[in-house]
């Protein structure tokens, strides 16, 4: 039986909620460092890589959110057979609440009929968690904060797609890829990062273009055909000179990360999950000792 | 770097082109998509000091209370103007404001306002929030706060050299319009051949 002291957990997880906020992962610290590097000196691209830079630094170092949109606080959690994910669920939410106070985070709950902001981040279907069971004997968390500018440009498609001449194959998924970061210019806060999900249902097809923000910048995908195609758009992409903040550049995608599921004879969706540059992302382990670890 | 001090005059505004740099201090106001809704079924008079040959700012910042009952801006960046766009032309014309600053940039009914009454878009950077927070060096009161939430108050700032980027101006000019443009050919390339 896993035992966990829940005060403690709760301060583990406030010290998640934290990192998460103003901590960029040193991934994608790296990406945009080469990207500054990589634009001419002199230029609007490469002064607005500059101010990220120095944002990036001010945040870590004073503990405030890199950005004030903290956004929907998205958890993947991994637990043992027999974890309970009630009790997980509330120690998340007194986490969150907390994190408020702390102003880690923004109150981003705002009530759909009523307009009324919760004022804690908290409400229903917020933050959103989601719980698999797996072999391992350790807990894992795995935490995003996603703006609502990059959810915003955020879409599916279904294929085909007569407007863009995209049929039901991998030539068309493609292309409604490129379509979508096109249309997206700036607003999502490029140099932005997709997560792609092919197939499955409307719902299990964005969950996978999202989960597929948790991997790494520099991983490969173990799919030879997906990694190709990861490799080809985002050279593909950065060919369209949107640029940061979409004031023009050589780096408008930082990274392409796809995912596929198996879908009906009917039905063939493409999701795209498109996160800022701000890509708050961070995990927590929890071993049966009660040792923790963070990345 | 041009440094712009509120208030300002439309004659000043309307030397500004896209693509300036420019430097912000002085006294403006936030108002985002909440605060834009209810400007638009009230038009409320208590807003004509506070806005005219000022700016607004399209954030919803996190903010800290402070025991004295005083507050100040801890993360401050824009969020996305476009949503704006139905009531933003409007809104600058009525009360006299002389800018917007958010980003993404905004639609043809904003430029043509722009031209019309005498105003620029400023598109700071967006997600500099812990940065943009430091040139709020004064949060002089908030409006609405109990009715709208922290995100979505109107909140009274302090700005000093305030980083933005003129990229729609009086003259009918749009970076926005120009990077689409190019963009557009490539993408068309890429789709079709």
């Amino acid at each position: 039986m896993f035992q966990y002291d829940e005060k403690v957990l709760k301060d583990q997880l406030l010290e998640l909620v934290r990192r998460a906020a103003t901590d960029l992962p040193e991934d994608v610290v790296a990406s945009i460092k080469a990207a500054e590097q990589n634009e001419p000196e002199g230029s609007s691209a490469r002064s607005v890589f500059g101010m990220l830079l120095k944002n990036v630094d001010l945040a870590r170092a004073e503990s405030t959110p890199i950005c004030q949109d903290t956004g929907t606080n998205i958890y993947m959690v991994h637990i043992p057979e027999g974890v309970g994910m009630r009790k997980l669920t509330a120690l998340i939410h007194e986490a969150t609440t907390e994190a408020v106070d702390k102003s880690y985070l923004r109150p981003n709950a705002v009530d759909s009929i009523t307009g009324k902001n919760s004022g804690n981040n908290i409400g229903e279907g917020q933050p959103f968690i989601h719980f698999e069971e797996w072999d391992n004997d350790y807990i894992e968390f795995k935490l995003m904060l996603k703006g609502g500018g990059c959810e915003n440009v955020s879409t599916q498609y279904k294929l085909p797609d007569v407007g863009l001449g995209a049929g039901r194959d991998m030539d068309g998924v493609y292309k409604v890829i490129v379509d979508a970061v096109n249309q997206a210019q700036g607003l999502g806060c490029a140099p932005g990062i997709l997560g792609i999900g092919i197939g499955g249902d409307r719902t299990s097809s964005h969950l996978t273009a999202k989960s597929q923000l948790f991997r790494k910048l520099p991983d490969s995908n173990p799919d030879a055909t997906l990694g190709a195609m990861e490799s080809k758009l985002l050279a593909d992409l950065n060919e369209l000179g949107v640029g940061p903040m979409g004031f023009g550049g050589k780096t408008t995608i930082l990274g392409v990360k796809i995912g596929s599921l198996h879908r009906l004879p009917a039905s063939f969706f493409v999701s795209i999950s498109y996160m800022c540059w701000a890509y708050r992302r961070h995990s927590m382990i929890l071993k049966p000792s009660g040792e923790v670890s963070y990345d | 770097m041009i440094k712009l001090q509120l208030p300002i005059s439309e004659a000043a505004i309307r030397g500004l082109k896209i693509g300036d740099e420019v430097q912000i201090s002085g006294l403006m106001v936030t108002a985002r998509d909440a605060a834009h809704k209810y400007i638009h079924e009230n038009w409320p008079e208590w807003l004509e000091p506070i806005m005219e040959d000022s700016m607004i700012y399209h954030c919803g910042p996190v903010v800290k209370k402070h025991a004295d009952g005083s507050w100040s801006f801890v993360a401050a960046g824009p969020t996305t103007s476009i949503r704006e766009e139905p009531y933003e032309a409007a809104v600058m014309e009525r009360y006299k404001v002389r800018a917007v600053i958010g980003k993404g940039g905004m639609g043809e009914t904003t430029l043509a306002g722009l031209a019309k009454s005498g105003g620029v878009y400023l598109h700071a950077i967006g997600g500099l929030a812990a940065s943009l927070a430091k040139c709020v060096v004064k949060v002089h009161d908030v409006y609405m706060l109990e009715e709208l939430g922290v995100p979505e108050a109107f909140w009274h700032i302090e700005v000093q050299d305030f980083p933005a980027v003129v990229t729609m101006d009086s003259h009918g000019g749009s970076l926005h319009k120009t990077i689409k443009a190019q963009s557009d050919e490539v993408a068309k390339k890429l789709i079709f051949g």
